[in-house]
């Protein structure tokens, strides 16, 4: 398959800070529509990743391309304009605005003028956020802020949106809806999904990436990847461990 | 987006009071009175330079008065040069906006961050003000204006009516113009905030990288405030020189921009109205103390400061906007007690982009 028929494309991406090797040699694909999951432990380098793919922060080796072409020197704001949205751990929005004003500015980025506010509405609508349409974004709970950040990348109409832990803090009810959301946004567009969720991960993956000290351990169906001795040891097997010396302190 | 009643209805009522002030004053006020209130004016244009950049735009620009400076030394050396206002006017407003496009290409294509952003335009302010101050010599001189040094530009001609030096304006005519720029200025930025453009620059000041991975070029739209804030500087100090007649080197010092700073913080960060108020209040502080001539005034200026960090730290207006939201809410929620409203936009914060809708106390 040549390069060009991916969506996105790395190819021996790496980036160093000081001595460490954040992310080395990882070379990904993602056809168009595909949904993808990335899981790994803490500091596996999944956030750097998607760093990377952003432009937020430029690698020390190694290229990512969009549609075969190189997004190497290009600014966030440029690559964002090639149909790439983010939506980061930590709720990256405008704080102290409302939720319609953060929506609105998202929107009014892409649609003509006339069509803005009907957008905006759409947006508001599908995340069923109407309700809080005039709160300050900054006053809402973390899981609302979650499903603001969701809409702003929305409201830009992304090809490829990357949810870093799109589940995280939300309550059981809330993850559902977040799963079901992202089955229905990969009807139009592709998705990379960070998570630790592995009942999230089951309910959204066909196929998941599996990260490990920057490089890329494996990659399989969701089912393959769970039942893996390597994946169980460096990710299930530490998340095991870590249990057990919680419940004995 | 669409704007609020009370936002409505404060547009409305700062277009009456300005109008009045136009026509009123000068009928009432005595000449010297009215010229004292004309300074306040231009300092108000100024405050509003800053309030726009600082507090829509996010960026703290220690060294407004450069800009302010360089209105006043271009409207004084193009003044005496063409023998009339009109093309002075012009300058005094284009050569500070072209001023910083340059400086803030630097700045934000380099992407300086803010701390240091504040330490470049300081500094430039004061290498601006030990430049002209070194311009004592009769050799320093721009087409026929001597640039006079520390002893500054004398005898600048005042504004005339356009394109018609031999009718100059009188000083409440001048007051009247000044009082119908501080209009244009303050209704030109809440246009400029309503737009697109207004609402991109509230979004940066409140998250840049969000803007940024929106495909926003934040770079731009700094900039693009940044020339606004600096051709509003450049028309303050253009009226500046044109009010006293005379400018000299301490327009780009130390001083100069941290009173506008202060302005800001006491009137309010985040608001158009609040740093009129706080400039005029400060001004006005200033001269009683100075009549008074019993304690240093400096001294008096910083008590207030202090003060005002620590006790009214969103300064008057929001505060005074915060009280009148809150006294409201309290009323409308008396006869339904027991049921408890989600907090609405607008409580308590300012700058948001429905603008700024929290100048209900104006």
């Amino acid at each position: 398959m040549s390069g060009s028929t991916y969506l996105l494309e790395t190819r021996d991406l790496g980036i160093t800070f000081g001595g460490v090797r954040a992310v080395q040699g990882v070379n990904f694909t993602l056809a168009e529509g595909e949904l993808r999951c990335l899981i790994g432990p803490n500091g596996a380098g999944k956030s750097t990743f998607f760093k990377l793919l952003t432009g937020q922060l430029q690698p020390s080796q190694g290229e990512v391309r969009v549609r075969g072409r190189s997004i190497a020197g290009l600014q966030s704001h440029e690559i964002a304009r090639l149909g790439i949205g983010i939506k980061t751990q930590v709720p990256n929005v405008f704080n102290g605005l409302s939720v319609r004003e953060n929506v609105w500015l998202s929107a009014s980025r892409v649609a003509p003028r006339g069509r803005v506010e009907s957008a905006v509405d759409e947006v508001l609508d599908r995340l069923q956020l109407g309700s809080v349409r005039d709160r300050i974004v900054g006053e809402l709970a973390h899981g609302q802020r979650q499903w603001v950040e969701l809409g702003l990348v929305l409201a830009t109409g992304p090809e490829l949106i990357l949810l870093d832990e799109p589940a995280a803090g939300m309550s059981d009810e809330e993850v559902e809806r977040t799963a079901a959301l992202i089955r229905s946004i990969n009807e139009r567009c592709a998705l990379i999904v960070v998570e630790h969720d592995m009942e999230f991960i089951r309910m959204i993956a066909k196929t998941v990436t599996v990260f490990n000290r920057g490089e890329v351990l494996m990659e399989d169906s969701c089912e393959a990847v769970l039942r893996d001795e390597r994946v169980r040891d460096v990710y299930l097997g530490r998340q095991l461990h870590a249990d057990l010396a919680g419940s004995s302190a | 987006m669409p704007s609020s009643r009370f936002d409505r209805l404060g547009l409305a009522a700062f277009g009456v009071l300005g109008l009045l002030a136009m026509f009123a004053l000068p009928v009432v006020l005595e000449t010297f009175t009215l010229l004292e209130l004309t300074v306040y004016v231009i300092m108000s244009i100024l405050a509003l330079s800053l309030a726009f950049i600082w507090g829509f735009g996010g960026i703290l620009c220690f060294g407004q008065a450069a800009f302010f400076g360089i209105g006043a030394y271009t409207y004084a050396i193009a003044s005496l040069n063409f023998g009339e206002s009109t093309g002075a006017v012009l300058l005094a407003v284009a050569v500070p906006a072209l001023f910083a496009l340059a400086l803030g290409s630097f700045m934000f294509y380099a992407r300086i961050s803010d701390v240091y952003l504040g330490v470049i335009t300081l500094t430039v302010s004061l290498i601006l003000f030990n430049l002209v101050n070194s311009t004592a010599g009769d050799q320093y001189r721009i087409g026929s204006a001597p640039l006079g040094g520390f002893n500054g530009i004398p005898s600048i001609p005042t504004l005339n009516v356009p394109f018609m030096p031999g009718s100059p304006l009188d000083p409440t005519q001048i007051f009247q113009v000044c009082v119908a720029a501080l209009m244009l200025v303050y209704f030109g930025l809440r246009a400029l905030l309503a737009s697109h453009f207004g609402h991109v620059v509230v979004g940066i000041r409140e998250n840049e990288r969000r803007a940024e991975l929106l495909g926003y070029d934040t770079r731009r739209f700094k900039l693009g405030a940044f020339v606004v804030g600096g051709a509003i500087a450049g028309l303050a100090g253009c009226l500046f020189a044109n009010w006293g007649a005379f400018v000299s080197p301490t327009v780009f010092g130390l001083a100069q921009s941290a009173q506008i700073i202060i302005w800001i913080i006491v009137g309010g960060l985040g608001t158009l109205i609040g740093p009129i108020v706080g400039c005029f209040l400060i001004q006005w502080l200033t001269a009683w103390l100075g009549a008074l001539n019993v304690i240093n005034s400096n001294l008096v200026l910083g008590a207030v400061l202090v003060v005002f960090v620590l006790m009214v730290p969103k300064g008057l207006v929001p505060t005074l906007a915060d009280l009148a939201t809150r006294r409201a809410r309290r009323a409308a929620a008396a006869p339904q007690r027991g049921v408890a409203g989600p907090t609405q936009a607008g409580s308590g914060r300012v700058g948001g982009l429905d603008g700024i809708a929290e100048e209900v106390v104006k």
